[in-house]
């Protein structure tokens, strides 16, 4: 399978950062390289090769009077950005059409699982943005609600996170296809990887624990305020499952139905099988989720190391077999 | 990339310090040069030129075509108006400021998360300070995995004709031409809502059952999307098309959670193929894919009763396996 590489249009990104640091520069007259760096959200010497582009660029005549003026020595020495000449770029350009559609999208997700209060700032925010021409283009796209049940739950979690009161959730364990009944103090929502979690200090384990939003089945604020337990957030930068448990690498060998595995789970390396296929190591910490994914995309998946998995799930499709034909 | 850059930054201000509309050919003198006089020459000039319009117009930028002179009007000039390029003044309240810096975390897909960031970039620009302090809410996860996603997107805005392989399950692959008018999310998966060429009929089209790359045809701005166009009414209608099945399925007790979430009704203790655990029966509706994956998942713990395609389908791809 080819995997996209996204297109570079590395001049027109180059033009677009100039035309939002000429405005911004004359806002404020001079200013540190790194301080726009970070303003603008571009890196330092990628700034200082656009504004190397910049003192080539000016009005049409060809005079040195038509360039626009880039203080080279106070860039180079002291590291201050001081332009002039520029008058007429003094404005930013009007959102493009992909960046109003990406703007106004974003908003309208954040707007679907919000609270009240905070729907009602996205709503603003949002009108602001298409009164400056930003609702045209945003009609070429559209994203639906997920029909999520954890989704769905986001206001009761983040009422009780903001009135700092515990829950009372009941879980869904999917590899040990369990649900149980917990009580847990709050700490925040967060997201690792692809997935949102509540990150709370659960009485049942009596331990920090992290819970799928999409595993949680129900959740209903108790009267109970949190203890100092749920104060600190937790460092999660690095992932939830830092030197836990152990992994195993498994390859699989995938036919064109199953292979959308790759796009939806982290996959180690891809190599093309024979006849169009596609072979994939991941890292399985569990073997029962290894043995549901195979069920799942069965018989377009199979395993070719190690053979463990191989043969119990062999084992396993010729008992679920069995359970058709009982007296075969 | 420095001179291409030159070429799109100098052509922007020519046109935007102009009260009249400036000609091609004073545009090809003044920045296209490197293109000779003959034919070739002719057309590589208007080809780089059709390129950087459509870039300053991908940056936001309003480019006004009209007549250059008031007797012959057959000549089209440019120009670019400071007032309809320039973003209005958008001041934010610290709040929306606050939310302003969610959303600018949203996006996971490359395309889509890169435009937010240059928004951001003109906003800050403006002079409004985006405020990423506000940890108590959770960006939601826009992405997109399909590979064709981009490609369908880049069409959409530029209204360019599009073809690829598309495949339907148990159906041999075909070749689509698409005008597309927009890509909608559903139920975690992209579609891509137009006119399909072939069939003469408005088409939504899963992006996840593309084969292969979407090519691009012909020109940009190659139609118009109807006035009036809904794409994500469109979607609704045609996504949904296939009929719900209504299934039973045998559950070993305590097992099959999440599906059992979804059913219609459940009948405890019943008779099970294997007496190892008891078992349930569940009723449920769905789609006969989701199903089948749904009772597949749960490996020998669920029995599909009825009906006969759900049941034959199912073992067809265990024997599959077993074979």
């Amino acid at each position: 399978m080819t995997t996209s590489r996204p297109v570079v249009h590395a001049a027109r990104e180059q033009v677009g950062r100039l035309l939002a640091l000429v405005p911004y520069l004359h806002q404020r007259g001079e200013v540190r390289l790194s301080e726009a760096a970070q303003a603008l959200g571009v890196d330092a010497v990628q700034l200082d090769k656009d504004l190397r582009v910049l003192f080539m660029c000016g009005l049409p005549g060809g005079f040195p009077d038509d360039l626009i003026n880039v203080d080279l020595d106070a860039l180079e020495g002291e590291g201050i950005i001081r332009v002039d000449n520029a008058d007429y770029l003094a404005r930013p350009v009007r959102f493009g059409p992909s960046e109003a559609a990406a703007l106004v999208v974003a908003l309208r997700a954040i707007e679907q699982s919000a609270s009240a209060e905070t729907r009602e700032v996205v709503e603003r925010t949002l009108a602001k943005l298409e009164a400056a021409g930003a609702a045209s283009a945003a009609q070429q796209i559209h994203v639906a609600a997920e029909e999520n049940p954890g989704e769905a739950l986001l206001p009761v979690l983040q009422g009780a996170l903001e009135r700092a009161r515990q829950l009372e959730i009941s879980y869904y364990v999917p590899s040990r296809d369990e649900q149980s009944t917990r009580v847990v103090e709050p700490r925040a929502i967060t997201r690792v990887g692809d997935a949102t979690y509540l990150d709370a200090w659960c009485h049942t384990a009596q331990g920090d624990r992290a819970f799928r939003l999409d595993r949680i089945v129900t959740a209903a604020e108790l009267p109970e305020a949190v203890s100092e337990r749920a104060a600190e957030p937790r460092d999660l930068s690095g992932g939830w499952f830092r030197g836990e448990g152990e992994t195993v690498s498994v390859t699989l060998r995938l036919w064109p139905e199953a292979q959308w595995v790759p796009e939806y789970y982290p996959v180690i390396d891809t190599t093309t099988g024979p006849e169009g296929t596609l072979d994939v190591v991941l890292e399985v910490a569990s073997e029962a989720w290894l043995q549901q994914l195979l069920f799942r995309v069965a018989p377009h998946a199979r395993v070719v190391a190690p053979q463990e998995f191989a043969e119990s799930f062999a084992a396993n499709v010729r008992a679920t077999l069995r359970l058709y034909d009982p007296h075969g | 990339m420095a001179e291409k850059s030159e070429r799109l930054l100098n052509l922007y201000i020519m046109l935007l310090a102009q009260t009249r509309f400036v000609s091609k050919q004073d545009i090809r003198r003044a920045h296209y040069g490197e293109y000779g006089d003959n034919a070739r020459g002719d057309e590589a000039f208007e080809k780089a030129f059709e390129r950087d319009k459509e870039d300053l117009r991908e940056l936001g930028v309003v480019i006004e075509v009209g007549s250059l002179d008031h007797y012959f009007d057959d000549e089209q000039g440019y120009r670019i108006s400071p007032d309809t390029s320039s973003l209005p003044e958008i001041r934010f309240e610290a709040d929306e400021a606050a939310v302003l810096g969610i959303a600018a975390r949203a996006w996971e897909q490359h395309t889509l998360a890169r435009a937010t960031t240059e928004a951001m970039r003109k906003l800050a620009a403006q002079g409004v300070e985006v405020d990423t302090s506000r940890l108590d809410l959770v960006p939601p996860s826009l992405r997109a995995e399909e590979p064709a996603f981009d490609a369908c997107w880049e069409a959409t805005q530029k209204r360019r004709v599009i073809s690829f392989d598309y495949r339907r399950p148990g159906h041999e692959a075909t070749r689509r031409r698409l005008q597309p008018w927009g890509v909608v999310r559903s139920s975690g998966r992209w579609y891509v809502v137009g006119h399909d060429m072939d069939r003469q009929a408005e088409r939504v089209f899963r992006l996840s059952r593309v084969q292969g790359k979407v090519t691009a045809l012909g020109k940009s701005a190659a139609y118009d999307v109807p006035v009036g166009t809904d794409v994500k009414a469109i979607a609704q209608r045609l996504v949904h098309s296939t009929p719900d099945i209504d299934a039973t399925v045998l559950l070993r007790q305590r097992t099959g959670v999440a599906l059992r979430r979804t059913a219609t009704s459940i009948e405890e203790e019943v008779a099970g193929p294997d007496t190892l655990t008891a078992w349930d029966r569940l009723s449920l509706t769905g789609q006969f894919r989701d199903v089948v994956d749904a009772v597949l998942s749960l490996g020998s713990n669920a029995v599909v009763e009825g009906p006969e395609e759900l049941h034959s389908d199912v073992l067809a791809r265990l024997d599959e396996v077993a074979r």
